[in-house]
C-alpha cells in the first residue's frame, strides 16, 4: 500500500509532507480533561458511527487505543498519524484512520476530536480541503460547540476560533550548514509561524527537517491562514535552493565528499543508530537533490526514514528488539532498501 | 549504557532538549523517557506561568495580583484559578462564564479576539442574521442623518422583518 510519506509530492527537494489539523468538541459534552469514562465512550461511538456509516465510510478503520498494543501506538506516532498525547493517554480514546493514512480522527485527545490530513509535498491547500470535507460530515451528526464571537471553542485557548494548524515539514540542510536558519526561526516567530523539530514541541532538528506552522487561530480565514503558512513556507523553500546551488557552484568537491562518505556509510554500516541515519539520510537527500546522486529516488529515502525509527523498525523486523539489536538490524535494512548486502 | 534517571535500565533513548539556548543531553530507558515526557524537564518557563503572566498576574511579592475568587463554571466545576494554573478550560460554558475577563489574552495570542472563519451550517443562518442586522443598522442611521427617510423606512422593514425571523429561528 502506498501511503503519504512514501509518494513525493510537490516541491520535494525540500518540502516533505504539508499537515493540517482541526480541532472540535462536542456541545453536550465537558471538554476531555474533565469527562467520565461514561461520557467519553459516548463520545467515542457517537463519533465512530457519524464516520464508518457515512459515505465512504468503507475506507476507515477504528481503533480504540487501550487496547493497541505500546509499540503499535509508537508506529503511529512515527509515522505522524497520531499525536505522542493521544499515544500516551489513559482516557477510553481512540483514533479513525483512512485506508491510506493520509486522514486519521484523533478521539479524546486534549479536544473531543482532532481531524488530521497529512500530504506530501507542499499541499496544505489540498490537506485542508479533505479535512473541511470531513468536517462537514461530522458537523452534519454532532452538535459542535460554537461561538458566534469565539468560534470553534477548544480546551485550550491557543486553538480557539478556526481551530487550525496548517504546518509544512521541510527539509533545510543548507540554511541550516550556513547559520542562516537563524535569521529563518527569527523572521518565522515575528510573522506569527512556529518552528519545531521532526517530532514537535520541544523535539530538536534531527536531520535537518524542521517543522513550521501558523501560531494564531483566530481572528483569520481559514484560507487566509493557509495563504500565509503556504507564502511564508514557499520563502523558505526559495532561499534552501538559493543556498544549495550557491554553496555547490562555489565548491562541487566538498559537497560531493560530504555525499559521498555519507553514502559510503550508510550503504556499507552493520552497526547504525537512528541518530546518524537520520544525519547521513539527510546528506543522501541533498546529494539526491543536487543531481549529484541519481540511483536514488525520494520515494526510497522517505521509506527508509520511516523504517529506521524504533518502532516501525521493530515491526519491519516482526519482533521486539533490544537497542543493540536494532542498530544492527536499521543498518541491515538500509542497506537492503538501498541494493547493498 | 545505563539509563541516567533510574541508573538501573539501559539507555535506549536518546533525549535532547533545547530551552533558551541551553542544550539538555540525556540518554535513558524508555520507562523513563516517557514519564520525562509526561512531566517532561523541570522548564524555567512553562507554558502556565506564561499564561499567568499574559493574564497579567504576577507571580511573587508586590507583582502578585489576587484572583477574584469564588467563579466556579456551573456546568463542569472548573474555576478561574484552575484556569489560570492549567491555561485550559473544562467545557464550552466556561467561556460564556469567564468570555469577559478573555479578551486581553486573546488579543495577545492571536493580536484579535473575534471568529473570522468557518460556521458550521447549524448555526450559520442565525448568525448571518445576526450579522446582516448589525449592518442595515449601521445603513439605517447613515440614512436618517442624511435625511434619506423613505431609504431608512425600507431599511427599517428589512431589520423588522429580519428580527421576527431570529425570533422564530429560535423559538
Amino acid at each position: 500500500m502506498t501511503t503519504w510519506y512514501i509518494e513525493s509530492g510537490p516541491e520535494a527537494d525540500v518540502v516533505i509532507s504539508s499537515r493540517v489539523r482541526l480541532a472540535r468538541n462536542f456541545e453536550n459534552y465537558p471538554f476531555p480533561s474533565r469527562m467520565n469514562s461514561g461520557q467519553e465512550l459516548k463520545v467515542l461511538e457517537i463519533t465512530k458511527d457519524a464516520v464508518l456509516n457515512c459515505e465512504g465510510g468503507k475506507k476507515f478503520t477504528f481503533f480504540a487505543l487501550k487496547t493497541m498494543p505500546q509499540i503499535d501506538k509508537q508506529a503511529l506516532v512515527e509515522k505522524h498519524v497520531i499525536s505522542r498525547e493521544l499515544a500516551e493517554s489513559k482516557r477510553e480514546s481512540g483514533v479513525i484512520i483512512s485506508n491510506d493514512e493520509k486522514v486519521s480522527i484523533m478521539i479524546n485527545e486534549e479536544d473531543h476530536l482532532r481531524i488530521q490530513s497529512l500530504y506530501p509535498g507542499m499541499q496544505i491547500d489540498n490537506a485542508y480541503k479533505l479535512c473541511d470535507k470531513i468536517d462537514d460530515i461530522l458537523e452534519s451528526k454532532i452538535d459542535y460547540a460554537f461561538s458566534q464571537n469565539y468560534g470553534y471553542l477548544t480546551c485550550c485557548p491557543t486553538n480557539l476560533g478556526t481551530g487550525i494548524r496548517a504546518s509544512v515539514m521541510m527539509h533545510l540542510p543548507a540554511l541550516t550548514m550556513t547559520g542562516y536558519i537563524r535569521n529563518v526561526l527569527e523572521a518565522c516567530g515575528k510573522l506569527g509561524i512556529t518552528v519545531r523539530g521532526l517530532y514537535g514541541e520541544n523535539s530538536e532538528a534531527s536531520g535537518n527537517m524542521f517543522q513550521i506552522s501558523n501560531q494564531v487561530t483566530m481572528g483569520l480565514t481559514e484560507d487566509e491562514i493557509i495563504a500565509n503558512v503556504t507564502n511564508i513556507a514557499s520563502q523558505i523553500v526559495e532561499q534552501e535552493r538559493n543556498l544549495r546551488n550557491r554553496l555547490y557552484k562555489s565548491d562541487p568537491i566538498r559537497i560531493e565528499d560530504k555525499v559521498y562518505r555519507s553514502l559510503g556509510l550508510f550503504t556499507s554500516a552493520r552497526i547504525i543508530s537512528s541518530e546518524e541515519s537520520l544525519r547521513l539520510l539527510s546528506d543522501i537527500r541533498l546529494g539526491k537533490d543536487l543531481g549529484i546522486i541519481n540511483n536514488i529516488s525520494t520515494e526510497i529515502l522517505n521509506e527508509i526514514m520511516l523504517l529506521i525509527q524504533p518502532a516501525n523498525l521493530q515491526k519491519a523486523a516482526g519482533r521486539i528488539l533490544n537497542p543493540d539489536e536494532r542498530d544492527v538490524k536499521r543498518a541491515e535494512i538500509i542497506r537492503r532498501k538501498l541494493g547493498y548486502s | 549504557m545505563l539509563c541516567q534517571n533510574c541508573n538501573k535500565r539501559p539507555a535506549t533513548v536518546h533525549f535532547t532538549q533545547v530551552i533558551n539556548d541551553n542544550k539538555i543531553e540525556m540518554y535513558l530507558c524508555e520507562q523513563c523517557a516517557r514519564e520525562k515526557g509526561q512531566f517532561s524537564f523541570e522548564t524555567p518557563m512553562g507554558i502556565n506561568d506564561f499564561f499567568s503572566s499574559l493574564m497579567g498576574l504576577g507571580s511573587f511579592g508586590n507583582y502578585k495580583r489576587q484572583v477574584p475568587s469564588g467563579d466556579v463554571c456551573n456546568k463542569c466545576g472548573m474555576s478561574y484559578e484552575e484556569f489560570l494554573k492549567s491555561g485550559k478550560f473544562g467545557c464550552s460554558n466556561c467561556y460564556e462564564i469567564y468570555g469577559n475577563r478573555l479578551e486581553s489574552i486573546l488579543k495577545r495570542l492571536h493580536g484579535n479576539f473575534t471568529h473570522q472563519g468557518k460556521i458550521p451550517r447549524k448555526n450559520f443562518k442565525e448568525i448571518s442574521n445576526i450579522k446582516e442586522i448589525d449592518r442595515l443598522k449601521e445603513l439605517l442611521e447613515k440614512a436618517i442623518k442624511e435625511e434619506e427617510y423613505e431609504k431608512a423606512a425600507e431599511i427599517r422593514d428589512r431589520i423588522k422583518s429580519l428580527v421576527s425571523q431570529q425570533r422564530g429561528d429560535n423559538v
